[in-house]
């Protein structure tokens, strides 16, 4: 089974990076962003169907390791 | 504070969630006439936190010495300064970020980085090079390679970025550390004696200016957020660790450098800690007038951000300036260019208060006098404990066969070993001016364009500080005076980073109290004040405190960057001699903790009559060009710094066949030593000049291929040590 | 002799690489804002190392849509010399001077120490001086990557500007500090005009910077 875990800064958390991205799309004449924000895309194969076990494992992932709770959010995708 | 009979309106556990003690709030209302708005709540724990106010630590911190020939400026300002000749100087100050570096390491030392250069390009000056203390727990704590190697990659994630240069800094790991590093961040600029800007606001209506970064919901701190003005999913609006925007700190550098050579700018402040509140505060203090701020002027990151919010911000990258009106749009224009915010947010008035408005509704009326002039200041409660007594230990105590095996497992220990994996990730070249590199005593930076160079180490040992604080804050000042002095350059000032547990126990006050005196009497007798620094209090876990831990970084001047010195072995043939008497104290000594696991015997006793004169002597030498490499004797003794110049070297040394020394010798951590590598030739002149000043002077040596023979039985290759000396940190 | 700087939000070797150049030609190089649209006449266009707009989303990837760039691309294809050192070289790759990626270190981490190239084209206005230097790398992007047909099209056409090497200019795994293919530290494009080096030749330099090595290729392009 695969997995796909998103993992962005907290909404309220300074993203240097989106906003330099954001200011070069404008440069090049993308006029009508409001905001960017970057983050990390992971894509983890399981092997096991069960879909329930697959996603309690995959949270414990992202609260162990993948994602640094004090400053980022993850979401968790299973196809 | 149980015995209060509470009669405010105010909530009880909001002064309390505050910070602030209920005698505290007492005086806020006398202060005001009346009681604090949740704004001004707010404003008055900030200002009055241990952080911005000092109050435990500024009775203590004004005995140090801080005046000299050499001071510009000294503490107070947001940074110390000291005369380099040709007109120039030195802005140079180190700062803690001890607490973020624990939460989340890679931000956490990003950040602290960038806030002490904020705090020397603030003063006109262009950083030239960082340098850090830090402390972490044991080696094999769970928690100790995630937290090093996060901070080292945070620490060279925002210097080699910005493009400035980490030329050094000191590391060590010790249990006292497992629940609360220490990461500490040390910045020098250059600037020119007639161009050094200061924070005193001055000129009723001039123009009150924000530059920078947006201001986001950064660093409000989680206590303070616990009232009920806030909604539910406030949790998600706090991230209390800020992120660090170096590419944005490079472009507010830029910019602020570019305006600064116009006569625009009447007063600078950074906003650090407490962000729009203290920076404000500061400058309105420093000038004695008042401010009036429209905070809806502010720019802003975030949705709906409260007059409150705004003005406890941690947001990086920011900075506020009075500007000469006539000077407004040229200036911004600068900030325009480097793509930075730049906004008039207020005026300079002369109500000596800070007026804050927010869409037309006044949000805070405070005297500024009360804010600071008035904030509390407590002499705590002190014990100073006896020093741990002094042990003797005899030769036979220890196997002699042993001592190369022992210096083996000495140098490969985390505390020995080399720290090139950590320096190898910091852009440690970058403005082409490092004349010496990270791994020798001091790193020396040129000052652009010139031949003379600025030298600087930071150091402490906070286990000779825990067991005789006098004698280990005595140490942290002498150790970097060394290393100083074994560069070839003269030491000038020093910055402090005062790292301590819970100054509300009496003894940790005491360890306080006592460090201070041992920092103060060698500041005065080696004639090298104290023009900056920072106080980090509170670091405990689980009610235990660290180990006392006062950071120091030195400054000194070389005047002629031909007469630099390294520690590294250049010639076989040459002498290498011992500058300093050696007592055999091997107490507390790397030895003992290293391969004896014994953390005790006392911690070694600086004579500042004898420091002085080998110093100068040492000096002397070098200034008469008779010095080929040099060394301080440092932790680990002698065996220990005569190995870190082979393997710099690539050369070994057979110790004279005459001479059979113990452990005592090999490994004893006597102070006020150098070891120096001479021409043979030079040898009676230089023991003549030693016996006319009376300084202790013997051949140990001659600098052989590489390999180190000693006590004419053992040997080791010096290819072998290196392997084994730069194995150690790196494999955490 | 006129030479020009480029500088980008973000660079920070800029002032570096330009006493270098002073030192070594006797000319001050002019600098060069990136918003700004074209060079006059130049004989050398040096694009600097640092991190242009912080090294965010990709190293290079937004100085190389500056508008200075273009005409810099332009100029590169009329033949000017163009050097691009460390983030300068991967803002030539993302411009399209250059073939190739510059991957993340292989060893995860940022990388500050002296290394030894040797150049493989020996011929060019940039390396024909050159022998085996010492010259510091500084930086976390530097592990080249080519596909194969690529890699066949520069070495067939003697584009290999620099390898990694030890003290007798061997080129092994060993000597390699960053995992770049075939130890390649520098390349040249097509026309030999436009070089891109991971390693700092500005800050080797002179006698303070211990080491002198770099001057040789500001020597070769420069007189």
């Amino acid at each position: 089974m695969l997995a796909k875990i998103y993992i962005t800064l907290k909404k309220d958390v300074l993203d240097p990076q989106g906003s330099v991205i954001a200011n070069s799309l404008k440069s090049l004449g993308f006029n009508n962003i409001e905001d960017v924000r970057q983050g990390k895309f992971i894509e983890v194969k399981l092997n096991t169907e069960n879909k329930e076990t697959a996603n309690k494992q995959l949270n414990e992932m992202c609260e162990k390791l993948l994602a640094n709770l004090v400053i980022e959010d993850y979401k968790v995708e299973i196809d | 504070m149980t015995n209060h009979n509470w009669q405010f309106q105010t909530e009880r556990s909001l002064v309390e969630n505050h910070g602030l003690k209920l005698d505290e709030f007492e005086k806020i209302v006398e202060g005001l006439g009346r009681e604090p708005n949740l704004t001004e709540l707010g404003i008055f724990s900030a200002m009055w936190n241990e952080h911005c106010s000092y109050k435990s630590s500024k009775f203590w911190l004004k005995k140090l010495p801080t005046s000299g020939d050499r001071v510009v400026q000294g503490p107070g300002e947001n940074a110390g300064v000291i005369d380099i000749d040709d007109g120039d100087v030195a802005v140079f100050k180190m700062e803690s970020h001890n607490h973020p570096s624990f939460l989340e390491p890679y931000q956490g030392a990003a950040t602290g980085v960038g806030g002490i250069l904020r705090d020397v390009f603030t003063m006109g000056a262009r950083p030239v090079a960082n340098l850090n203390a830090l402390r972490f727990g044991e080696p094999n704590h769970p928690k100790t390679k995630h937290l090093l190697s996060g901070v080292v990659s945070g620490i060279g994630g925002y210097g080699n970025c910005i493009g400035v240069p980490t030329v050094g800094g000191e590391v060590n790991f010790h249990p006292s550390y497992n629940g609360n590093i220490l990461v500490n961040a040390m910045t020098v600029g250059i600037a020119k004696k007639d161009k050094i800007f200061y924070s005193a606001a001055a000129g009723i209506g001039n123009p009150v200016v924000y530059v920078g970064s947006k201001t986001g919901r950064d660093g409000i701190h989680g206590a303070t957020m616990a009232s009920a003005e806030f909604d539910e999913d406030s949790e998600d609006k706090k991230p209390t660790v800020q992120v660090g925007d170096p590419f944005t700190e490079k472009l507010l550098l830029e910019a602020c450098l570019e305006l600064m050579k116009e006569e625009a700018i009447i007063a600078i402040q950074d906003m650090g800690a407490a962000g729009l509140t203290s920076s404000s505060i500061e400058m309105a203090s420093k000038g004695d007038v008042g401010l009036e701020i429209d905070l809806s002027k502010v720019p802003m990151r975030a949705q709906n951000m409260s007059a409150y919010e705004l003005m406890l911000s941690e947001s990086q990258e920011r900075m506020l300036m009075v500007l000469d009106p006539s000077k407004e749009e040229m200036a911004r224009d600068i900030f325009k260019k480097w793509d930075l915010e730049f906004e008039v947010i207020g005026k300079v008035t002369d109500t000596k208060r800070l007026i804050l408005m927010m869409n037309d509704k006044e949000e805070a009326s405070i005297p500024i006098n009360i804010l600071v002039e008035d904030a509390p200041e407590y002499q705590r409660d002190y014990i100073v404990e006896e020093p741990s007594p002094i042990k003797e230990y005899k030769s036979e105590d220890f196997d002699q066969n042993n001592i190369l095996k022992d210096l083996n497992t000495m140098i490969m220990h985390p505390d020995l070993s080399s720290r090139k994996w950590i320096w190898e990730q910091y852009d440690h070249m970058v403005m082409a001016d490092t004349v010496v590199r990270p791994g020798s005593d001091a790193a020396v930076v040129r000052v652009h364009g010139t031949n003379k160079g600025l030298a600087m180490s930071t150091d402490c040992s906070p286990v000779y500080c825990k067991h005789n604080p006098y004698e280990g804050g005595k140490h942290a000042v002498v150790e970097t005076w060394r290393n100083i002095i074994a560069s070839g350059a003269l030491p000038i000032a020093i910055t402090d980073c005062m790292n301590f547990g819970n100054p509300e126990k009496p003894e940790i006050m005491g360890q306080f109290v006592e460090c201070i005196r041992g920092m103060g009497d060698a500041c005065s007798k080696l004639n090298y004040p104290v023009v900056s620094g920072n106080v980090s209090l509170y670091n405990e876990t689980n009610g235990e405190g660290i180990y006392p831990t006062p950071a120091i970084g030195g400054v000194g001047l070389i005047k002629d960057l031909s007469n630099v010195k390294t520690l590294s072995l250049k010639n076989e043939g040459n002498l290498l001699c011992v500058v300093g008497k050696s007592n055999n104290h091997l107490g507390n000594s790397k030895y003992m903790t290293i391969v004896h696991n014994k953390e005790d015997g006392g911690t070694p006793e600086i004579d500042l009559d004898e420091e002085l004169k080998n110093g100068h002597f040492v000096l002397e030498l070098i200034n008469k060009q008779l010095v080929e490499s040099s060394h301080d004797v440092g932790e680990g003794g002698i065996l220990i710094a005569v190995a870190e110049m082979c393997i710099a070297g690539n050369l070994g040394i057979t110790i004279d066949e005459d001479k059979e020394f113990s452990h005592r010798f090999y490994f004893g951590e006597d102070q006020s030593r150098y070891l120096l590598e001479i021409r043979p030739e030079n040898f009676d002149q230089l023991k003549q000049l030693s016996e006319s000043n009376n300084v202790v002077f013997e051949k140990l040596g001659v600098v052989d291929q590489a390999i180190i023979k000693i006590n004419n039985l053992n040997e080791i290759k010096v290819s072998e040590l290196r392997n084994n000396f730069e194995s150690g940190v790196g494999n955490i | 002799m006129k030479s020009h700087v480029i500088v980008f939000p973000g660079s920070n070797c800029d002032r570096d690489v330009a006493v270098a150049i002073k030192n070594i030609s006797g000319h001050q190089p002019q600098m060069v804002w990136h918003k700004e649209s074209s060079i006059n006449q130049s004989d050398l266009i040096v694009v600097p190392g640092g991190f242009s707009y912080g090294d965010y989303l990709r190293c290079g990837a937004m100085a190389s849509t500056s508008p200075i760039m273009q005409d810099v691309v332009k100029k590169a294809k009329e033949g000017v010399p163009v050097l691009g050192i460390c983030n300068g070289f991967q803002i030539l790759i993302e411009s399209g001077l250059l073939d190739g990626a510059l991957m993340r270190n292989s060893s995860l981490s940022f990388i500050c120490r002296d290394i030894l190239i040797k150049p493989k084209n020996q011929s060019s206005v940039f390396t024909k001086k050159t022998q085996v230097a010492k010259m510091p790398i500084a930086h976390n992007e530097g592990n080249f990557f080519v596909t194969s047909e690529q890699l066949k099209k520069i070495q067939d056409n003697d584009q290999i500007a620099f390898q990694y090497c030890d003290e007798n200019g061997n080129v092994s795994e060993h000597s390699n500090p960053n995992g770049s293919l075939e130890n390649i530290a520098g390349i040249l494009n097509e026309n030999k005009n436009v070089l891109g080096m991971m390693p700092h030749p500005e800050r080797a330099a002179e006698l303070a910077h211990g080491c002198e090595d770099g001057k040789t290729i500001f020597e070769s392009i420069l007189n």
